[in-house]
């Protein structure tokens, strides 16, 4: 399938999924599957570096939260309209990604997530010391309740996010075909190869870097909108650490489906848990299945069905 | 030498108080077949990886094709025409057979200046080099399932798919039967006979002596010996650096 074809069926797709949520009655469905999105676009983020590349970046809420801090310091200088805040936040995010790709992507392993650790936790204690964007005070963002053509907010939003999930998928599935992910694939499986071979390692890890800090960036900026007040905590959440590599890692990391389905499972199952049990179930959840996970299924689902075809044939 | 196709003067490598080599001098000219010897730990991958650049060499300079590479990244002299296997199989696991050649194609052969491959041109390049070395059955297989024989094809074959003009093969038939090696040796005067040249290293003998035009013998990082090769196994300090005294 060429990916114009493939991008146009995305789309369709999102068109049916928005008119069919404004189906049901009720703005709940719109908030809860604006998170569930915000995984998708996570996930497949995550994965462009940790699955195709084999760099298990641990300072996912760090781009996240860039992203959304890059709205509410626009808000406060100057208010535009969400659209362009999303990409101003991407490209906060990509630059910081990029400066975290040349300082650290000389580290292999191990010691690469840590740094990715170490990163997270030192733009948090900026946030928290800036007292611009609300310290640890944190900071309101008065959101309008409509919006002209869409109606409710929210669906402005959840439109928004589903549009950020389209392009993140077509993104990730162009990779994959293209020279890029022959060259990412190689950076996983054998960095000494792959130059011997004539990739430009280094290059092709600063794309990644970059692309994928710039898509998280990119989810974590209508937030503040979403949720109206936005402390450091929030936006540095473990859970989006956590969640953006355990929802590849169930769904699969070798291809686009695997972080799709790993989080509209892993995100379904939190939102069914936070309003049924509890939210602090969430984590305990994702904690459950990944090692459930790791242990029956390494290769995740998309590596379970796959198995299932070949045993078939 | 006057052009010759690899030049390198004066090379040192240390790893910490260990002297890997020591000023090592050698000449390869075009379209020669080189075969490079020595005891376990004398310096020979350490060679190659410094020629390469995967490993930077302290003082020295190493010249391909008439410029300087040093301080090339090793991408950069592979796509000047310098291609090598490694010692252990080292096969993109989780590629199949047929795109692991793919890659040396795609971001060497296509990324130096001039006509790059079409899509159908880039299958029919990958089908080629794969009935070259025999191996056109295997193209949709993970490296998973190949034996150690194909492996070591595959290994050649990637680094042929750069289109080189000097290849490195480093212990390309280590731990291999008799009629392999006859095999991999027949495989590599056949790419000579293309127009490539060649630097052999090995540690069987037979294979060796089969192979090479030329004969370099390195011991303990220096080079003892450089000549043809009936002449330099029957030098004095060359049996006494494998038999000892």
């Amino acid at each position: 399938m060429r990916t114009r074809v493939f991008l146009l069926l995305l789309i369709a797709v999102a068109i049916v999924v928005f008119f069919a949520a404004r189906l049901v009655s009720n703005d709940y469905v719109f908030f809860a599957g604006y998170t569930v999105l915000q995984f998708v676009v996570l996930a497949t983020a995550w994965n462009i570096l940790g699955g195709y590349t084999g760099y298990v970046n641990f300072g996912s809420a760090a781009f996240f939260a860039l992203g959304a801090y890059a709205t509410v310091f626009m808000h406060k200088l100057y208010p535009l309209p969400l659209p362009l805040l999303i990409v101003i936040g991407a490209a906060v995010s990509g630059i910081v990604g990029l400066g975290m790709g040349y300082l650290t992507l000389r580290l292999r392993g191990a010691f690469f997530a840590i740094a990715t650790l170490a990163l997270a936790v030192v733009l948090q204690t900026l946030v928290v010391n800036w007292d611009f964007v609300g310290g640890s005070r944190g900071a309101y963002i008065i959101r309008p309740n409509e919006i002209a053509l869409i109606g409710p907010y929210i669906q402005y939003l959840f439109l928004l996010m589903l549009a950020l999930a389209v392009i993140a998928l077509a993104i990730a599935r162009g990779i994959e075909r293209s020279q890029l992910g022959y060259g990412f694939a190689t950076i996983r499986d054998d960095e000494l190869a792959a130059e011997a071979s004539g990739v430009p390692t280094l290059r092709l890890k600063l794309i990644a870097t970059t692309l994928s800090g710039a898509l998280m960036g990119m989810a974590g900026a209508p937030f503040p909108y979403y949720i109206g007040y936005l402390q450091p905590s929030s936006a540095f959440g473990l859970e989006y650490a956590v969640n953006s590599i355990a929802m590849p890692m169930i769904g699969g990391t070798t291809s686009w489906v695997g972080p799709l389905i790993g989080a509209i499972l892993l995100g379904s199952l939190q939102q069914i848990a936070t309003v049924t049990i509890s939210s602090a179930v969430n984590l305990l959840i994702v904690g459950l299945l990944l090692v459930g996970f790791v242990i029956i299924a390494p290769n995740g689902i998309v590596g379970l069905v796959q198995g299932w075809i070949r045993g078939a044939k | 030498m006057a052009g010759a196709l690899l030049e390198v003067t004066g090379l040192s490598k240390r790893f910490g108080g260990f002297v890997a080599l020591d000023g090592i001098d050698l000449n390869v000219a075009a379209g020669e077949r080189v075969g490079l010897i020595g005891p376990n730990g004398s310096g020979k991958s350490t060679l190659v990886n410094c020629i390469c650049g995967t490993l930077v060499n302290e003082s020295g300079s190493v010249r391909f094709d008439g410029e300087t590479v040093d301080g090339l990244l090793t991408h950069e002299r592979t796509r000047r025409g310098m291609a090598r296997s490694f010692q252990l199989p080292r096969p993109f696991t989780t590629l199949t057979v047929a795109d692991n050649l793919r890659v040396p194609l795609l971001y060497t052969v296509n990324a130096r200046p001039g006509h790059a491959l079409s899509p159908s041109e880039l299958d029919a390049r990958c089908a080629e080099l794969l009935q070259l070395v025999a191996l056109a059955d295997k193209a949709r297989h993970l490296p998973r399932d190949l034996t150690q024989v194909e492996m070591r094809k595959l290994e050649l074959a990637r680094a042929m798919a750069a289109e080189p003009k000097l290849l490195i093969a480093d212990e390309s038939m280590a731990g291999l039967s008799q009629s392999e090696v006859d095999d991999i040796v027949g495989l590599l005067i056949r790419l000579n006979e293309r127009g490539i040249t060649i630097i052999l290293i090995e540690h069987i003998m037979r294979a060796v002596m089969k192979f090479s035009q030329r004969l370099i013998v390195l011991v303990s990082g220096k080079k003892i010996a450089d000549g043809v090769p009936d002449a330099v196994i029957r030098d004095p300090e060359v049996e006494r650096a494998y038999l000892g005294q």
